[in-house]
Protein backbone atom coordinates (compact mmCIF):
# COMPACT_ATOMS: atom_id res chain seq x y z
CA UNK A 1 0.00 0.00 0.00
CA UNK A 2 1.07 3.38 -0.88
CA UNK A 3 1.38 6.43 1.87
CA UNK A 4 -0.92 8.10 -0.60
CA UNK A 5 -3.51 4.96 -0.36
CA UNK A 6 -3.23 5.05 3.40
CA UNK A 7 -3.65 9.15 3.72
CA UNK A 8 -7.05 8.28 1.57
CA UNK A 9 -8.09 5.08 3.64
CA UNK A 10 -7.63 6.84 7.06
CA UNK A 11 -8.77 10.06 5.83
CA UNK A 12 -5.34 11.98 6.72
CA UNK A 13 -4.73 15.50 5.49
CA UNK A 14 -1.58 15.59 3.41
CA UNK A 15 0.41 18.80 4.10
CA UNK A 16 3.98 18.52 2.48
CA UNK A 17 6.57 16.35 0.52
CA UNK A 18 3.98 15.38 -2.25
CA UNK A 19 6.51 13.84 -4.35
CA UNK A 20 6.78 10.95 -1.75
CA UNK A 21 3.63 9.63 -1.50
CA UNK A 22 4.03 6.65 -3.61
CA UNK A 23 6.48 5.17 -0.84
CA UNK A 24 5.71 1.84 0.23
CA UNK A 25 3.85 1.38 3.25
CA UNK A 26 4.82 -2.09 4.83
CA UNK A 27 5.22 -1.22 8.81
CA UNK A 28 4.47 2.02 11.38
CA UNK A 29 6.58 2.83 14.47
CA UNK A 30 5.43 5.28 17.01
CA UNK A 31 7.86 7.86 18.78
CA UNK A 32 8.64 11.37 20.12
CA UNK A 33 12.23 10.78 21.26
CA UNK A 34 14.03 11.32 17.84
CA UNK A 35 17.25 8.99 18.68
CA UNK A 36 14.49 6.43 20.26
CA UNK A 37 13.08 6.32 16.32
CA UNK A 38 16.33 6.79 14.47
CA UNK A 39 17.84 3.50 16.09
CA UNK A 40 14.30 1.48 15.76
CA UNK A 41 12.08 2.67 13.37
CA UNK A 42 12.27 0.82 9.95
CA UNK A 43 12.51 1.65 6.41
CA UNK A 44 8.90 1.97 5.17
CA UNK A 45 7.43 2.24 8.19
CA UNK A 46 5.02 4.69 8.45
CA UNK A 47 5.90 6.88 11.71
CA UNK A 48 3.60 8.42 13.54
CA UNK A 49 4.48 11.34 16.05
CA UNK A 50 3.66 14.69 17.44
CA UNK A 51 7.65 16.08 16.49
CA UNK A 52 6.45 18.31 13.20
CA UNK A 53 10.24 19.93 13.30
CA UNK A 54 13.02 19.62 10.88
CA UNK A 55 14.84 17.77 12.97
CA UNK A 56 11.98 15.14 12.61
CA UNK A 57 11.97 15.14 8.74
CA UNK A 58 15.91 14.98 8.78
CA UNK A 59 15.19 11.55 10.91
CA UNK A 60 12.68 10.22 8.41
CA UNK A 61 15.17 11.21 5.26
CA UNK A 62 17.88 9.10 7.28
CA UNK A 63 15.49 6.06 7.94
CA UNK A 64 13.22 5.85 4.80
CA UNK A 65 10.52 6.12 6.73
CA UNK A 66 7.62 5.69 4.22
CA UNK A 67 5.75 8.85 5.58
CA UNK A 68 5.11 10.85 8.72
CA UNK A 69 1.75 10.96 10.47
CA UNK A 70 1.37 14.00 13.17
CA UNK A 71 -1.53 12.78 15.47
CA UNK A 72 -3.73 14.65 17.50
CA UNK A 73 -3.74 17.59 14.68
CA UNK A 74 0.13 18.07 16.07
CA UNK A 75 1.71 21.73 14.67
CA UNK A 76 4.10 21.21 11.82
CA UNK A 77 6.92 24.04 11.55
CA UNK A 78 7.19 26.08 8.34
CA UNK A 79 10.67 25.00 8.22
CA UNK A 80 9.74 21.25 8.23
CA UNK A 81 7.66 21.82 5.65
CA UNK A 82 9.55 23.09 3.62
CA UNK A 83 12.68 20.65 4.18
CA UNK A 84 9.94 17.79 3.45
CA UNK A 85 8.88 19.21 0.48
CA UNK A 86 12.41 19.43 -0.82
CA UNK A 87 13.40 15.99 0.13
CA UNK A 88 10.00 14.23 -0.46
CA UNK A 89 9.12 13.02 2.49
CA UNK A 90 5.15 12.88 2.67
CA UNK A 91 3.73 14.51 5.91
CA UNK A 92 0.41 14.04 6.77
CA UNK A 93 -1.99 15.05 9.56
CA UNK A 94 -4.71 13.34 11.83
CA UNK A 95 -6.99 14.21 14.74
CA UNK A 96 -6.92 10.66 15.72
CA UNK A 97 -4.55 9.58 19.12
CA UNK A 98 -1.07 7.61 17.56
CA UNK A 99 -2.93 4.35 19.30
CA UNK A 100 -6.10 4.93 17.53
CA UNK A 101 -4.07 5.52 13.96
CA UNK A 102 -1.63 2.50 15.06
CA UNK A 103 -4.99 0.40 15.32
CA UNK A 104 -6.44 1.33 11.90
CA UNK A 105 -2.94 0.86 10.33
CA UNK A 106 -2.26 -1.94 11.75
CA UNK A 107 -5.83 -3.51 9.97
CA UNK A 108 -5.12 -2.25 6.63
CA UNK A 109 -1.83 -4.16 6.71
CA UNK A 110 -2.79 -6.58 7.37
CA UNK B 1 43.40 1.22 -0.76
CA UNK B 2 41.99 4.56 -1.84
CA UNK B 3 39.58 5.92 -0.17
CA UNK B 4 36.59 8.61 -0.95
CA UNK B 5 37.59 11.15 1.27
CA UNK B 6 34.87 13.81 2.44
CA UNK B 7 35.00 17.12 4.77
CA UNK B 8 32.16 18.60 6.16
CA UNK B 9 31.33 21.55 8.62
CA UNK B 10 28.89 21.09 10.75
CA UNK B 11 27.19 24.69 11.73
CA UNK B 12 26.93 24.99 15.57
CA UNK B 13 24.09 27.82 15.34
CA UNK B 14 21.82 26.20 13.43
CA UNK B 15 20.01 23.23 15.34
CA UNK B 16 17.77 22.29 12.33
CA UNK B 17 20.54 22.07 9.61
CA UNK B 18 22.17 19.33 11.90
CA UNK B 19 21.76 15.86 9.73
CA UNK B 20 22.86 17.77 6.67
CA UNK B 21 26.29 15.96 6.20
CA UNK B 22 25.31 12.90 7.69
CA UNK B 23 22.22 13.22 5.02
CA UNK B 24 25.18 14.00 1.61
CA UNK B 25 27.01 10.61 2.97
CA UNK B 26 23.70 8.32 2.73
CA UNK B 27 23.58 9.67 -0.77
CA UNK B 28 26.83 9.24 -1.39
CA UNK B 29 27.05 5.81 -0.75
CA UNK B 30 23.84 4.86 -2.26
CA UNK B 31 25.10 5.89 -5.36
CA UNK B 32 28.15 4.22 -5.23
CA UNK B 33 25.71 1.18 -4.34
CA UNK B 34 27.00 0.16 -0.81
CA UNK B 35 23.97 -2.23 0.60
CA UNK B 36 21.10 -0.65 2.85
CA UNK B 37 22.54 -2.18 6.12
CA UNK B 38 26.04 0.05 6.13
CA UNK B 39 23.93 2.98 4.68
CA UNK B 40 21.59 2.36 7.27
CA UNK B 41 24.41 2.18 10.27
CA UNK B 42 26.81 4.94 8.63
CA UNK B 43 23.62 7.11 8.61
CA UNK B 44 22.84 6.45 12.44
CA UNK B 45 25.88 6.98 13.99
CA UNK B 46 26.85 9.92 11.64
CA UNK B 47 23.78 11.84 12.44
CA UNK B 48 23.84 11.08 16.16
CA UNK B 49 27.36 12.15 16.04
CA UNK B 50 26.19 15.54 14.29
CA UNK B 51 23.67 16.37 16.72
CA UNK B 52 26.26 16.14 19.38
CA UNK B 53 28.10 18.20 18.11
CA UNK B 54 25.54 21.01 17.62
CA UNK B 55 23.91 20.45 20.73
CA UNK B 56 27.29 20.19 23.05
CA UNK B 57 29.97 21.54 21.07
CA UNK B 58 28.86 24.52 19.24
CA UNK B 59 29.17 22.58 15.64
CA UNK B 60 32.07 20.96 14.70
CA UNK B 61 33.93 18.98 11.49
CA UNK B 62 33.19 15.17 10.09
CA UNK B 63 35.96 13.61 7.63
CA UNK B 64 34.85 10.49 5.76
CA UNK B 65 36.81 8.00 4.22
CA UNK B 66 34.43 5.32 2.19
CA UNK B 67 36.50 2.35 1.35
CA UNK B 68 35.46 -0.50 -0.30
CA UNK B 69 34.88 -2.46 3.17
CA UNK B 70 34.31 0.12 5.35
CA UNK B 71 33.17 3.91 6.19
CA UNK B 72 35.67 5.41 8.92
CA UNK B 73 34.23 8.37 10.14
CA UNK B 74 36.04 11.06 12.03
CA UNK B 75 34.46 13.58 14.27
CA UNK B 76 36.32 16.56 15.68
CA UNK B 77 35.00 19.41 17.79
CA UNK B 78 36.30 22.44 20.10
CA UNK B 79 33.94 22.01 22.50
CA UNK B 80 34.21 21.15 26.38
CA UNK B 81 35.55 17.86 25.82
CA UNK B 82 33.24 14.81 27.99
CA UNK B 83 33.99 14.65 31.96
CA UNK B 84 33.23 11.01 32.19
CA UNK B 85 32.66 9.20 29.14
CA UNK B 86 31.78 5.70 30.59
CA UNK B 87 28.44 7.54 31.98
CA UNK B 88 27.89 9.17 28.76
CA UNK B 89 27.96 5.84 26.96
CA UNK B 90 24.93 4.82 29.60
CA UNK B 91 21.88 4.52 27.93
CA UNK B 92 19.64 7.27 29.49
CA UNK B 93 22.13 9.65 30.75
CA UNK B 94 21.99 13.19 28.99
CA UNK B 95 23.50 16.45 29.57
CA UNK B 96 21.09 18.38 26.96
CA UNK B 97 19.67 21.44 28.08
CA UNK B 98 15.45 21.81 27.88
CA UNK B 99 14.74 23.09 24.88
CA UNK B 100 17.10 20.37 22.95
CA UNK B 101 14.98 18.16 24.98
CA UNK B 102 11.87 19.66 23.41
CA UNK B 103 12.71 18.91 20.17
CA UNK B 104 12.91 15.59 20.96
CA UNK B 105 16.70 14.66 21.71
CA UNK B 106 18.35 14.61 24.72
CA UNK B 107 16.86 10.95 26.13
CA UNK B 108 20.75 9.51 26.59
CA UNK B 109 20.52 7.46 23.71
CA UNK B 110 23.08 9.14 20.98
CA UNK B 111 26.16 7.87 22.16
CA UNK B 112 24.91 4.22 22.96
CA UNK B 113 23.04 4.25 19.55
CA UNK B 114 26.89 5.51 17.66
CA UNK B 115 27.97 2.13 19.56
CA UNK B 116 25.53 -0.51 19.06
CA UNK B 117 25.63 0.58 14.93
CA UNK B 118 29.18 1.15 14.34
CA UNK B 119 31.96 -1.68 14.28
CA UNK B 120 34.29 0.36 16.14
CA UNK B 121 34.19 3.76 17.99
CA UNK B 122 36.91 5.36 20.12
CA UNK B 123 36.41 8.80 21.97
CA UNK B 124 39.30 11.27 22.51
CA UNK B 125 38.17 14.06 24.77
CA UNK B 126 40.15 16.99 26.60
CA UNK B 127 37.95 19.09 28.82
CA UNK B 128 38.43 22.58 27.49
CA UNK B 129 40.04 21.23 24.45
CA UNK B 130 37.62 19.16 22.54
CA UNK B 131 36.41 16.03 21.41
CA UNK B 132 37.45 13.58 18.74
CA UNK B 133 35.16 10.73 17.53
CA UNK B 134 36.58 7.71 15.64
CA UNK B 135 33.88 5.53 14.13
CA UNK B 136 34.38 2.45 11.82
CA UNK B 137 31.53 0.90 9.72
CA UNK B 138 31.84 -2.59 8.12
CA UNK B 139 30.79 -3.87 4.98
CA UNK B 140 29.44 -7.29 6.40
CA UNK B 141 28.98 -9.96 3.75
Amino acid sequence: MTAAALCEMLNLIPLAGMEGKNKEVTGGYIGDLLSWVMGRCKEGDAWITVMGNRNAVAVALLRDVSCIILCEDAELDADARTKADEEGIFIVRSSLPAYELAIRLSALLK
Amino acid sequence: MNALKKHYIVPGDDFTRAGEASGKVKGTLKQLGYNSDVIRRVAIAMYEGEINMVIHAGGGEADVSIYPDRVEIILSDHGPGIPNVELAMQEGYSTAPDDVRSLGFGAGMGLPNIKKYTDEMRIDTKIGVGTQMYMTIRVHP
